[in-house]
């Protein structure tokens, strides 16, 4: 079972439901071909670092998947060039520590020490202010 | 003549050399770089957005070139940019 993921930019000009429905075509079409989906994450609208095909925002979605062949990610690929609302596609194979920090990462435990730290000092002042 | 003891200095010229480099990803055990990650890769390209080199940022052979690769899949997906003039 290799694991990949797969993130790609949906045209940001197209109204909720149609980027939606454009992610959810890929969702679809990966499940039916026999992968296993493991997270779909949306990134949201993002500022882009240049501009492509004339637009400077993007909705970024993030689809992590595990599959047997790899003839899903060819179809997958195609199926993504074709389509004219998405701008940009990258695909990706994990090794396993990708899919171990992924799942550190949507368990939480990847938060930087700066925001545990913070978290840290704002229950302590909690503490302090209940006390008083 | 004075002897070496004499010879004072107002500021210790070895302050500076006992800071050794080092890997922070050997060190702190972090074996995978998110190319999604823009604030973390940001540390490894200078103001013109171009990736630094080894010797300025003490990366290892292997991780430097994980982060190389994990920042141009990030300029690929306008995460960075691939050339600007005011990064940081």
């Amino acid at each position: 079972m290799r694991n990949y993921e797969v993130t790609f930019i949906v045209d940001p000009v197209l109204s909720g439901e149609e980027i939606k429905s454009t992610a959810q075509t890929y969702e679809d079409q990966i499940s039916q071909s026999g992968a296993k989906i493991v997270h779909v994450e949306e990134m949201g609208l993002r500022q882009l670092a240049y501009p492509i095909k004339k637009r400077h925002s993007g909705v970024y979605f993030c689809i992590e998947f595990a599959g047997e062949s790899v003839s899903i990610i060819d179809a997958l690929e195609l199926a993504m060039r074709r389509d004219e609302r998405i701008m940009r596609f990258l695909v990706i194979s994990l090794d396993k520590y990708g899919v171990q920090y992924n799942q550190d990462k949507r368990d939480g435990k990847v938060g930087n020490r700066k925001k545990a730290a913070d978290a840290a000092a704002a229950a302590q002042k909690e503490e302090e202010e209940k006390e008083a | 003549m004075a002897s070496r003891d004499d010879i004072k200095f107002l500021s210790n010229p070895k302050i500076g050399q006992n800071r050794s480099k080092y890997c922070r990803f050997r060190k702190f055990g972090i074996k995978h770089i998110d190319y999604k990650d823009a604030e973390f890769l940001k540390q490894f390209v200078n103001e013109q957005g171009k990736i630094l080199p080894r010797r300025i940022t003490g990366n290892s052979l292997k991780y430097q070139r994980k982060v190389s690769t994990a920042i141009k899949r990030a300029r690929h997906l306008a995460i960075l940019p691939y050339v600007t003039d005011l990064l940081k």
